[in-house]
């Protein structure tokens, strides 16, 4: 995979209409190759995949074993190239004047799978749908900007239209947003956002067992915890055009045997590589790996509720001595063979306006002495028990969480010379059950995986004053001024560079200590070649082709 | 015969519903909120997250939640999983592929753990005894996921004789590798206990009568001495049977069978009650057949055993 950080697919049609080019991604050039190569355009590609955790309905969907699926049998206004950069599907214009109001046109003569037509109503209902508490679908919040959110998302509501949205004619609707936020043309190329068909809202539940949708491909047989047939879709006309014969998920629940399976060629594609191969897939698999890095962060939030750790002078020396006595680096070649990025900010290199050299951002470097000078500088202020406990929670639940919390714990006792101690969780929903009622009594592990490529995606959600997400119950009045002005910017390029400037606020308040950037080790089989992986760590199926 | 038979089955409804309340309360003393869980860290309204709580029974109290669910089974509703499912359709995919993995570990238990056995028995102290105590012995020390994965990455990987995962299908055939490995550590146990009670029963006073009568030495080990040997390893098999099913979760995990073990594991880590209940529901039904089987078959085994 490469990411460029060169704007290249939005760009400015107009004096203030913002418009989507349909310039392609990184990828485009690849098919050239291939067919000179002799790719099997008929081939089917089995992939791994993990068993979708609801029914596929885009508003309910909200882990990568559904996410990956729902991307290539559906497809929205917008999507996202191999470099993370938005690209036109569906859309033939989004335009705004304020970033706040905006007109969406749709190409004329889309279709989904069963024939039947996408129109603005396909869109406008799908996301009332979703929106709606009484459906209560896990992604309804990515549509609170929307205005009228709060009516129909309120406990006990039973309306279901916001009044933000409407229908102007069959190709064209208009969204009016609570506030000015000029990421909002980036989110929509996210899988909560795609359109649905009439037959969706008559039995959403069977509905999405068996999804209609109008992407690149179109599932046929969906065997639950064993696989999901997706057959190439001839009605697709957009960007994403399926270079192979179909995809068959296989579902597995391990990442160790799907390993096996590429080995002996009986897998294709594998998008994880098992920790416990991490040191000899390179060296297995010759030329038929990668390692990159991608939109996730792994990050410690210390929660300003705590004693010592209140958002102010002490807690900020705090939490400043804590980041700066991790060496992430050793971590990195150690718990993990080299397989993630140290971290430089708040979000992913991967995107558009990413920039690794924030002022402030060197609090993030490792340096013992520094880290000493400053927990005795937040002693001054008030002591810290030379007992005292500082735990740092992390659920057992997930493959190698316990290895690098115990790396971590064990360099600040070592590096601060306090008495820090790992605390398991048994399970991810016994953690996020104590993070969400903020009853924390230490540290934390947390991260983000981002929905879709955008600076703001890694910080309004999380350090948003209230924000769903922010698990630290930070505030900073400065910081969320800074975030209305990025989403009031007309400008993408500009809006980038006042989220770097809100990022340096929270290198001073640290709401979250950024430890590394995620980065996908995939591998795949002999049978196949133009393996390529997106911003987002998940493998472009589309461009895969046999040999 | 029947009588017993039948009180036997009768006695499964009480432990039925003992086993599910138990299970319905752990389940839901675990601690954490599945619904947190089911958000994966992402933001949730809380007028969305008051709607998913309500839709599962979560907001209300344990008695009422575990009596909703008694009465659900009644009509024979199993309930919904948090992915949409009717867990009855959960269990009707995963069981059969479970039940054909165990059914092929007890064969090779019962067949080649019995034969062994016998062998090494009536040879004791020999060559072949020694071999197949030291081998048995190393079985039951090496932790079944090394011997899966070994075998896997050997079989599977380097030789390619067969496919390093079984395919949705798990078919007999495929199934045969993983229901080795399964049944390794079992198939130790027989032997050794196989063995031993051959040796006790081959100085059995009617075993010298037998061979003083002139009967022929196949005749006087199998009717004589296999068949007063065996009541120790059937009460083994037996229970194992339950055993495998529901302890499978290694071997299922590493060969990628898609059985009941997996489900259940995940079901407890999302704290989805309703599954979790149904598979240790009919894995307790699976347990109390399987030990009524054996009773039976004792009175087969030994004519001095009667039920009235």
């Amino acid at each position: 995979m490469r990411y460029s950080h060169a704007s290249k697919a939005l760009a400015l049609s107009g004096a203030l209409a913002l418009t989507l080019s349909a310039c392609g991604g990184g990828s485009s050039d690849k098919p050239a190759d291939n067919n000179a190569e002799g790719g099997n355009a008929s081939y089917v590609v089995t992939a791994n995949t993990t068993e979708p955790q609801n029914g596929l309905l885009p508003a309910n969907t909200n882990e990568v074993g559904g996410g990956r699926v729902m991307d290539l049998i559906f497809t929205g206004l917008v999507s996202y190239a191999a470099d993370g950069t938005t690209q036109n599907e569906l859309a033939e214009s989004i335009e705004t004047k304020d970033s706040k109001n905006y007109t969406i046109k749709l190409k004329k003569g889309q279709t989904f799978s069963d024939g039947s037509p996408v129109t603005s109503a396909s869109f406008v209902d799908a996301w009332n749908f979703g929106a709606a508490a009484k459906n209560a679908q896990l992604n309804s919040y990515f549509f609170e900007s929307i205005k009228g959110f709060d009516e129909v998302n309120a406990a006990k509501s039973t309306k279901d239209k916001m009044s933000g949205l409407k229908i102007v004619d069959d190709t064209t609707f208009t969204v009016e947003l609570s506030n000015p936020e000029s990421d909002f043309p980036l989110r929509l190329g996210y899988t909560a956002f795609m359109p649905l068909p009439e037959a969706a809202f008559k039995d959403p539940k069977a509905f999405g067992q068996k999804p209609i949708g109008n992407g690149p491909y179109k599932l046929t047989e969906w065997n639950h915890d064993v696989n999901l047939k997706l057959d190439v879709n001839d009605k697709y006309q957009g960007p994403r055009a399926a270079k192979n014969g179909g995809i068959d998920f296989k579902v597995y629940q391990s990442t160790e045997s799907a390993y096996n399976d590429v080995m002996s060629d009986t897998l294709d594609v594998l998008d994880q590589i098992p920790p416990n191969q991490l040191a000899s897939y390179q060296t297995d698999l010759g030329d038929r790996w990668v390692n990159s890095p991608y939109a996730g962060n792994a990050t410690i939030t210390i929660p300003g509720y705590l004693d010592h750790f209140k958002q102010g002078e002490e807690g900020n020396l705090r939490r400043a001595a804590i980041s700066r006595a991790i060496d992430r680096q050793l971590i990195i070649d150690k718990v993990y063979q080299g397989g993630k990025v140290k971290a430089e900010d708040f979000t992913a290199p991967v995107l558009e306006g990413y920039n690794k050299d924030i002022p402030g951002s060197d609090v993030l470097d490792f340096n013992a002495d520094e880290a000493k000078k400053l927990w005795a500088q937040a002693d001054e202020i008030s002591k810290w028990a030379s007992d005292a406990e500082f735990t740092v929670g992390y659920n057992v639940d997930g493959a190698g969480n316990k290895e690098y919390v115990e790396a971590v714990v064990n360099q600040l006792k070592n590096n601060l010379g306090i008495n820090a101690v790992a605390q398991p969780f048994s399970s991810f929903k016994e953690l996020r059950n104590k993070v969400t009622s903020h009853k924390m009594t230490g540290g934390f592990r947390t991260g983000w995986q981002a929905d879709y490529p955008s600076l703001y995606n890694f910080l309004g959600p999380l350090f948003g004053t209230g924000a769903g997400s922010n698990d630290g119950l930070y505030s900073s009045k400065e910081f969320d001024a800074k975030l209305s002005e990025g989403l009031a910017a007309t400008d993408p390029t500009e809006g980038a560079k006042i989220f770097n400037q809100a990022q340096e606020i929270l290198f001073k308040d640290l709401p979250a200590i950024p430890l590394w950037y995620q980065a996908v080790q995939g591998g795949w089989s002999n049978n196949v070649s133009n393996v390529h992986f997106g911003w987002n760590g998940v493998p472009l199926y589309n461009e895969i082709t046999g040999k | 015969m029947l009588s017993f038979t039948l009180k036997r089955i009768a006695q499964l409804i009480p432990v039925f519903i003992g086993a599910t309340l138990l299970v319905y309360f752990l389940v839901f003393a675990t601690p954490g909120d599945p619904i947190a869980a089911l958000s994966g860290g992402k933001p949730m309204s809380d007028a969305t997250r008051e709607a998913l709580t309500a839709q599962y029974n979560l907001d209300k109290p344990f008695w009422v939640q575990y009596g909703l669910y008694l009465k659900n089974l009644l009509t024979f509703d199993l309930g919904m999983s948090f992915s949409g499912q009717e867990v009855s359709d959960l269990l009707g995919r995963a069981f059969p592929v479970t039940a054909r993995l165990a059914v092929l570990a007890l064969l090779i238990e019962g067949i080649f753990g019995i034969l062994f056995g016998v062998i090494a028995g009536m040879r004791k102290g020999k060559l072949f005894d020694s071999t197949v105590l030291i081998a048995s012995l190393i079985v039951i020390a090496v932790p079944t996921f090394v011997l899966g994965f070994v075998l896997q990455f050997v079989i599977g990987v380097k030789l390619q004789w067969v496919k390093p995962t079984v395919s949705g299908a798990a078919t007999w055939g495929e199934l045969i590798l993983p229901a080795l490995v399964l049944g390794l550590v079992s198939l130790a146990y027989v032997i050794r206990l196989t063995r031993t009670s051959v040796i006790e029963n081959k100085t059995a006073d009617y075993v010298r009568t037998a061979t003083a009568k002139g009967l022929s030495r196949q005749r006087v080990i199998t009717v004589h001495i296999l068949r007063n040997s065996l009541i120790p390893v059937v009460t083994f098999l037996g229970a194992d049977l339950g055993s495998l099913m529901g302890g499978a979760i290694v071997t299922e995990g590493i060969f990628n069978v898609p059985g009941v073990g997996n489900l259940l594991y995940r079901a407890i880590l999302k704290g989805e009650t309703p599954t979790v209940v149904a598979v240790v529901g009919v894995l307790v039904i699976v347990f109390v057949l399987a030990n009524l089987i054996v009773d039976m078959l004792y009175a087969l085994l030994d004519p001095r055993i009667r039920y009235a």
